[in-house]
Parts: structure tokens; C-alpha cells; sequence
């Protein structure tokens, strides 16, 4: 067990697959001076710049030469610098990585994973603070991967680079500093369809189902904790992979608690929680205590100014009171 | 611009000649074929004819092997034939049919052969230019030296962003890319010139530092002559090069395009112009005789004739086929009540 940072543990799951791989490598912008979150830090020294690769500012490119030297049997670890950029290469991202095998029937794979920086982060305001999971849940070929911890940061990106489908990786930027307990050299090879698409129950409860990723696992278990002291037992889910996505477990938590909460960053309106509240509903709706909620962000951009700031990016506060409503 | 058809050429090589030929000939019956077909509702949709290009794909081909990849466009019914993929495959994919190359998922627009290195057409106008420069850049990252991966696209392309950071990142990383941009003067049902800045397409790559070469891209030997300088260039390792290959879509954008905005005898004058008539025509002055020329393009026609009967009969796709090769992990649970079948 070693203590490290998210970041710490995304760069060695890379380092390491890089070194078991000579088909892996990264590209994106500033990759050689570690990329902007120090993400990437001391690769270029350890693997070149060959494999390291620092890219113009044109993601349309990075995408799209990531989709050719997919097709041609290497792995490439695709760097957005923040997840807004990649809007910049949704064709790429769309049309082509994700369609390639199911159009050419079955001639193409295109392993790459493309790892944007997501979610709110002080003052960056609207065109680097959001989060699009949603997005690319609904484009069929993609899988849609959100670590919430360290371990995570490290298990999920290996188990994202050895995939054989188009990986999105969405790494939260309020994240990059967590410092957790990684278990050491378990899942040292993760086999992608045993570690993708699974969900962890961050806390076990009765009373009430939390179901969120990324950042919001952590306000969600603090919001658990306040309810604690007031007598409430709540289940915290974290989902982990959003595409596919661990039906099972969420299905079999609500239906011992019977209710459930979707809480997420991105906007509510048509966020993937949406998704979540109605599968749910369908599948268990005789045996629901309360109606499925969901907790996002209202349908704003993400204003600069600190105070407005608050008022779209949503607290372990928020989630205790939303928890705490339906829990009567 | 053209070169009269008259005129005397250097050392025609009768033998290489008639082989190009024959590939024109081959795209020409295929192509003519395939709007047949499609006229006669023998299958769906539309498809994007390259008839009067021939040339460009051909003389570029001659120069690739099966190890060297090739990304096209939605005019690429040409590059894939050159490419080495068999009509009959190709037919069925049109058809939508099991035994098509794609299995009948991909029609036209996506067809591909990765057996012969023919990794796409691309329904999206520029992009292959990014998944060439990538696939150039695999060859980079692997250490493989002396393949070249060939890159189409129409002068449409060049007013989109993917020409240029696709162009920067080939010369950048120094890739083994030879660019071909088959100038047949329209964008979709636009003139190209109308809606292009600057000196066009090949002054373009000069600016981005990569060597270009412009042809008469209706004289095959042009095209076959200039590829060898490129291609050679390529191999050696010198990087990208250009080619700027003039020629005439003879036909509209689709199938279904009557191309109306055309002035009247413009495209009855190019007819005479086309690729196959002066090579034909060039084979006459070098002494073929006129049975031997007719033969080969009967041969053609015939080939593509059997293509078309072995695609009419072929089955369809499974239903299941719908769901399979979406993706490992989370692929779709069809969900229509009572099952796959209507």
C-alpha cells in the first residue's frame, strides 16, 4: 500500500503500460514539459520524445492521427489538455474513431484512449470547466471511463489503454492533488472487460442509494457522513465507468434501500443521470420509496467570478440536503 | 491545363500502359455499372461516381503495394479498385450484402479492403487527412521504415481545417505521406475556385514546406511518372511530398445530381478529354492495334458484369449483423419487442 496522489498514480499506470507496450505512446500538447498538470512529468526523459509526443495545438489532428495509428496496431494515449478542447475534434472523436470498426464491418480497431481534464476548477469559467460525460454515453462504439481515486486513476487508465474499443478517460481537475492509499501491484494487469464497467460501493447504507462519479464521489461520501450523524444510512456508488455502466449493482442497491439519488457535475438537463433515473424507474418502480432524483448543476455556463461560481458547482452541502429531503 | 492529345510523348512503354488501361477501364465499367444498378433500384441510397478521374488513382496505385496503407474519400470507388480490392467485393458492399467487403455495413462511402491496405473511404470531407498523417505516424512509431501511406482528397477538401493541421503534422513529423488532391473543379455543386483564397491547393503545401508536383491528372502517364518521383521521395525517407493532379468530374456530385449548374457542352467538351480516350488514343500512335486496346476494355466490362450478377444474388446480412463490431465492452442488447426479426 503507497500513499500518492491521482495524478502520481495516472502517470505510473502509464509509465507502466508504456514500458509492457512498445505499441503504447501519448500525444497531446506540451506533453514534454509534463503536461500541464504535471501529469506527465519525466516520461519524455524515460521514454523520448518519439513516444512522448508534443503536438501542435490542432486537436482535431491529435484525434485524428490517434485514429489512424490505431488502425495500424498501436495504442495511442491521447492528451486534450482540458476536456472543452475536444469539441475542437468531435468528428474525429465521433464520426470516425468511434465508427471505424462497425462501418469497415469489422476490419478496424481503434484502441486509443483520450484522457480530457474535466469538471470546475476556480476561475476557469466557461470554456474549461465542463463536464460532457453525457456526450459521449450516447455514441455507440465509445466507452466513457471517470476515476473518483488515486487507485482508480491508475487501475481504470491501464485497464482503458488495454481496451481494444475508443476509451473516453475523463480525469477531473479537482482531483489531480487527492492523495489516497493505492494498493500495491494489485491489478497489475487488469483485464479491461473485468475492471471497466464495474461499479464500487464507496460506503455500504440502507436508507438511501448515492449514485455519482468523479469528484462528486467525495462530496457525496462527505454528505453521508453528516446524514450519519443524524441516524441516516446512505449506500455511496461509485459508478466509475459510465459507458457500460454497472446496472447490476446500482439495481440491487436501490432495491434494498428503495431510494436512489443521481448526483453529478454536469448539467442536469439530459446529464447521464437521466439515464440512470430511468432505468431505475422502469425496473424497479412498484418498489421505490420516494421518486428517483437527480442533482446536477443548473443549465448555465460556468461563470468566472467566485461567487457565481458557487452557485453552479455543487457542494457536499448540497448533496446532504437533497439526501436528506428525500429521506423525509 | 491539358496537353493536346496529339502530341508526341516520350518513350511510351506499351506494355505499362495497356495495364493502365485496363485498371482505368476496370474503375470506368465499375463505376458505370454501379449507377446502372442504382438507377435500375437494384440497390439504395446514392453513391458519389469518380468517372473521368480514373487516371489519379491508377498512375498513383502502380506505385503502392499491398503494405502501403491508402485512406480515401466519398469519391472512392477508384482509389479502392487501384488499391487491389475486387470488384466483386466491392458490388456486394454496394448492394449491402453479407459477402460485400464491409459485410454490407458500410455501402459506398465507407468502403474499405484492409487486406490490400485500403483503410477507408470517409463520409466526412478532410478527415482522412488526419487518419493518414496518424497512420504514417504508427509507421514512425514503430520503427518501420519504406512504406508510404497514400492520401486522397478533392480541391473541396483544402477549405477545411483538417487540410491544414493534417499537412502541418505530416511535415512536422516528417511522415511518409504522399498527398493527392484530385482538383476535378467543384466542390460538391460549387466551383472550388470560387470559394479558394490564394494560389490553390499545391502552393498551399509549398507554404507548409512540402514539395508538390502538379500534372494533367487525364494523362496516366503524367500521373504514373510524377507518383514515381513522390512516392520514390517518400520512401527514402524524405518526408511528405504533394501531388496536385488537374482532371474533370464528368458527372455530378451523386449519382442523382444532374449537375444542371454546369454550362451546356462543358462536360460533353471534357468527355473528349477523358483519361481512357488518350491513353487509348496514345496507344493508337504508339502502334497498338485497335483490336488489342478493345479488348482490354472488354475484359473490364466483362469482370465488372460478373461483379454485378454475383452481387444481385448475394445474400443479405444476418440481422444480427447490426449489433456486432459496434464495440467489446457495453455492445448493444437489440431491444425491438419480439426479436431481430420483422
Amino acid at each position: 500500500m503507497t500513499v500518492m496522489t491521482y495524478r502520481e498514480a495516472a502517470r505510473r499506470a502509464l509509465a507502466e503500460e508504456m514500458a509492457r507496450d512498445a505499441t503504447v505512446w501519448a500525444l497531446g500538447e506540451d506533453l514534454g514539459r509534463g503536461g500541464i498538470f504535471g501529469q506527465y512529468a519525466d516520461l519524455t526523459a524515460r521514454f523520448g520524445p518519439d513516444r512522448i509526443v508534443d503536438t501542435p495545438i490542432s486537436e482535431a489532428a491529435i484525434v485524428g492521427a490517434a485514429v489512424g495509428a490505431a488502425m495500424m496496431g498501436t495504442r495511442p494515449v491521447v492528451e486534450m489538455r482540458i476536456a472543452d478542447f475536444a469539441l475542437c475534434a468531435i468528428d474525429e472523436l465521433v464520426n470516425q474513431a468511434a465508427k471505424a470498426r462497425y462501418m469497415f464491418g469489422g476490419q478496424a480497431r481503434v484502441p486509443l484512449v483520450v484522457r480530457e481534464p474535466i469538471g470546475v476548477w476556480p476561475a476557469l469559467a466557461a470554456q474549461h470547466s465542463q463536464s460532457l460525460e453525457a456526450w459521449y454515453t450516447h455514441i455507440p462504439g465509445l466507452v466513457v471511463v471517470a476515476p473518483a481515486t488515486p487507485a482508480d486513476a491508475r487501475d481504470l487508465l491501464k485497464a482503458a489503454i488495454r481496451c481494444d474499443d475508443p476509451v473516453v478517460h475523463l480525469e477531473h481537475k479537482m482531483l489531480w492533488g487527492l492523495e489516497d492509499e493505492v494498493p500495491d501491484a494489485t491489478n497489475a494487469a487488469p483485464d479491461p472487460a473485468a475492471t471497466l464497467g464495474r461499479a464500487r460501493i464507496a460506503r455500504p447504507g440502507d436508507d438511501l442509494t448515492v449514485v455519482t462519479w468523479s469528484r462528486l464521489v467525495h462530496d457525496s461520501l462527505a454528505a453521508a457522513e453528516i446524514l450519519r450523524a443524524e441516524g441516516r444510512s446512505v449506500e455511496v456508488i461509485d459508478l466509475r465507468t459510465l459507458w457500460p455502466w454497472d446496472q447490476d449493482t446500482v439495481l440491487a442497491s436501490v432495491e434494498r434501500t428503495g431510494r436512489l439519488l443521481v448526483v453529478h457535475e454536469a448539467v442536469t438537463v439530459s446529464g447521464f443521470g437521466a439515464e440512470i433515473a430511468a432505468v431505475v424507474s422502469e425496473a424497479l418502480f412498484g418498489r421505490l420509496k420516494a421518486p428517483v432524483r437527480r442533482l446536477g448543476a443548473p443549465r448555465a455556463p460556468v461563470p468566472y467570478a467566485p461567487p457565481l461560481e458557487e452557485q453552479v458547482r455543487l457542494t457536499a452541502a448540497d448533496v446532504t440536503a437533497a439526501a436528506r429531503a428525500m429521506l423525509g | 491545363m491539358t496537353e493536346p492529345d496529339a502530341a508526341p510523348r516520350r518513350n511510351v512503354d506499351t506494355e505499362r500502359l495497356m495495364g493502365l488501361l485496363s485498371e482505368m477501364a476496370r474503375i470506368r465499367a465499375f463505376e458505370e455499372t454501379a449507377v446502372a444498378a442504382l438507377e435500375s433500384g437494384l440497390y439504395p441510397g446514392f453513391i458519389h461516381p469518380s468517372i473521368g478521374q480514373e487516371a489519379v488513382p491508377v498512375g498513383v496505385c502502380a506505385h503502392l503495394t499491398e503494405a502501403d496503407p491508402l485512406l480515401s474519400t466519398h469519391r472512392g470507388h477508384g482509389h479502392t479498385m487501384a488499391k487491389g480490392a475486387t470488384p466483386t467485393g466491392m458490388m456486394c458492399e454496394l448492394f449491402g450484402r453479407a459477402s460485400g467487403v464491409c459485410g454490407g455495413k458500410g455501402g459506398s462511402m465507407h468502403i474499405a479492403d484492409f487486406r490490400v491496405g485500403m483503410l477507408g473511404a470517409n463520409g466526412v470531407v478532410g478527415a482522412n487527412i488526419l487518419i493518414a498523417a496518424g497512420a504514417a505516424h504508427a509507421l514512425k512509431v514503430k520503427g518501420e521504415t519504406g512504406r508510404v501511406v497514400a492520401c486522397f482528397f478533392g480541391d473541396g477538401a483544402i477549405n477545411r481545417g483538417p487540410f491544414l493541421e493534417g499537412l502541418n503534422w505530416a511535415r512536422t513529423f516528417d511522415l511518409p505521406v504522399l498527398f493527392v488532391c484530385e482538383e476535378n473543379g467543384f466542390a460538391a455543386t460549387t466551383r472550388t475556385g470560387v470559394l479558394t483564397a490564394g494560389d490553390g491547393p499545391a502552393a498551399r503545401a509549398e507554404s507548409l514546406g512540402i514539395p508538390s508536383l502538379t500534372v494533367d491528372g487525364n494523362d496516366i502517364q503524367a500521373v504514373d511518372e510524377a507518383a514515381a518521383v513522390l512516392v520514390g521521395a517518400i520512401r527514402r525517407g524524405e518526408g511528405p511530398r504533394f501531388l496536385l493532379a488537374h482532371t474533370y468530374r464528368l458527372t455530378g456530385h451523386t449519382s442523382m445530381d444532374a449537375a444542371g449548374y454546369r454550362p451546356e457542352g462543358e462536360a460533353e467538351e471534357r468527355w473528349t478529354r477523358d483519361p481512357i480516350s488518350r491513353c487509348a488514343e496514345r496507344l493508337r500512335q504508339a502502334g497498338v492495334a485497335e483490336t488489342a486496346i478493345a479488348a482490354v476494355i472488354r475484359s473490364a466490362e466483362e469482370e465488372i458484369e460478373a461483379a454485378l450478377e454475383t452481387a444481385k444474388d448475394a445474400p443479405w446480412p444476418a440481422p444480427e449483423a447490426a449489433f456486432t463490431d459496434v464495440q467489446d465492452l457495453g455492445a448493444p442488447v437489440p431491444t425491438r419487442p419480439g426479436g431481430l426479426a420483422r
